[in-house]
């Protein structure tokens, strides 16, 4: 069990930043997230691009902001649970809430920041009416040991690199890839289309472009996947596995029913306040939350995370006095730890 | 100034929207959807990174090519057709005038 002053779940930049905050009131806060990275969308996402409204950055890339953020909450020494998903929420005896995420890491604090973002990132899956009746039964959306793959006859379907590396990976060990594309372009890194077209002259790959696979079909297990070509065209294609490669995108995910008011996929917050939830002591910040005349920007997260801990400190300690302080009068956050 | 365009929009129902649009406000069709709170997410808030704001143009309108960036995300995208983009991309211009389109079905 994971003991900590303030559990925050998501560890984007409202998250980290949160971190330093509670960090100046001498709270100890431990993250969870689901990616196997800190950062959320910024790391995930869009780590190259720009971003030109935080105060004092004329203009700094998402990676490096979290890089940055990393580097700013280091003296807190905060602890993370990463890849993994907050699940299930509970209360126990002393009125302090559990958290236990898909893994059964279980973590407990007397405040919980719901700093969610968007979400939980979890693959695209193609709209097949009988996907999910082959899911882990050949239809896998994240290859977590490519061994399994050994000897196997394996269809990959996507045009990113994770598609593009799978084939050059698996055209090694399966007895035969096939990689579908919608188009005829890939958008991987240069070197990998260049590999995986090269694959596909020596005959070890077999590349289908203008298509999509539309149909799956099987008894206990997955047996085929039919191609669908743009010019109207269906070709049967036996295989034992097919790896539906499409990203990963964001839903509000098992937080949803913890029993938070929710509104528009967004949870309900009070703040005028301190971004308190319907639920004493679930706080929620930055993208994940809505109140009137939200803004989903990093800035109003960074916001919204300081007010919360000065709540949140009440919680952990409710017999001692806050008193509020600049860090320039601090002298610096090294001498805190 | 310029003149405000009009513009139809399908929803996932198929009920037809008939949409006022600023030119001058450097608008993109995802942000004109939302503000008549018609069910498009524009999750990534524009940036072409989550084809939320997937639609089908219907009218011949001659659009600017996808960038590298929209044609990347279509990839990751469902129900992709030749006449598909991403509402986001599309800027309102007085050129668009009478622009008709249908709202992609969700994928999740």
């Amino acid at each position: 069990m994971i003991q900590t002053d303030l559990l925050i779940i998501g560890a984007g930049p409202t998250g980290l930043f949160t971190v330093f905050e509670a960090g100046l009131l001498k709270m100890k806060c431990h993250l969870i997230d689901s990616l196997p990275q800190p950062g959320g969308q910024l790391a995930e996402i869009y780590p190259k691009k720009p971003i030109y409204d935080i105060p004092g950055f004329p203009t700094i890339d998402a990676g490096e902001l979290v890089d940055n953020l990393m580097e700013q909450i280091k003296p807190f020494n905060a602890g993370f649970t990463l890849g993994e998903s907050a699940v299930t929420i509970d209360k126990d005896d002393e009125g302090q809430f559990i958290v236990t995420t898909d893994k059964g890491t279980k973590h407990r604090a007397p405040s919980v920041a719901i700093a969610g973002g968007l979400g939980v990132f979890t693959p695209r899956k193609p709209p097949i009416a009988n996907i999910t009746d082959f899911e882990d039964k050949g239809i896998k959306y994240i290859i977590k040991d490519p061994e399994v793959y050994r000897g196997k006859k394996v269809v990959i379907s996507g045009g990113g690199d994770s598609a593009l590396d799978w084939t050059i990976f698996l055209a090694e060990i399966a007895d035969e890839v096939s990689l579908v594309h919608r188009r005829t372009s890939f958008r991987g890194h240069l070197d990998s289309v260049d590999k995986v077209m090269a694959l596909a002259e020596a005959g070890k790959v077999n590349l289908i472009t203008n298509a999509e696979v539309k149909e799956v079909a099987g008894g206990d297990k997955l047996e085929s996947v039919t191609i669908h070509a743009k010019d109207g065209s269906k070709t049967l294609v036996e295989c034992t596995d097919w790896l539906p490669l499409f990203g990963l995108t964001p839903t509000l995910g098992p937080i949803g029913d913890w029993g938070l008011e929710i509104e528009k996929n967004s949870i309900v917050v009070n703040n005028a306040t301190d971004y308190s939830t319907n639920i004493e002591g679930i706080y929620a910040i930055g993208d994940v939350n809505t109140y009137p005349g939200k803004l989903k920007l990093i800035l109003c997260g960074f916001h919204e995370g300081t007010i919360m801990v000065q709540s949140a400190f009440k919680r952990a300690y409710p017999d001692k006095k806050l008193s509020f302080k600049y860090t320039t009068v601090m002298g610096g956050v090294g001498s805190l730890e | 100034m310029s003149a405000d365009i009009n513009i139809v929009v399908v929803d996932r129902e198929g009920q037809s929207h008939e949409l006022v649009a600023p030119t001058d406000m450097n608008m993109n069709l995802m942000e004109v959807c939302k503000s008549y709170e018609l069910p498009v997410k524009g999750t990534c808030g524009g940036m072409a990174m989550c084809a939320s704001c997937h639609c089908y143009v219907e009218s011949d309108h001659e659009l600017k090519e996808p960038s590298d960036d929209e044609e990347d995300m279509l990839d990751q995208a469902f129900f992709v057709e030749d006449n598909s983009r991403l509402g986001c991309q599309i800027f309102m211009h007085p050129d668009l005038e009478g622009l008709a389109v249908t709202l992609a079905p969700e994928s999740e």
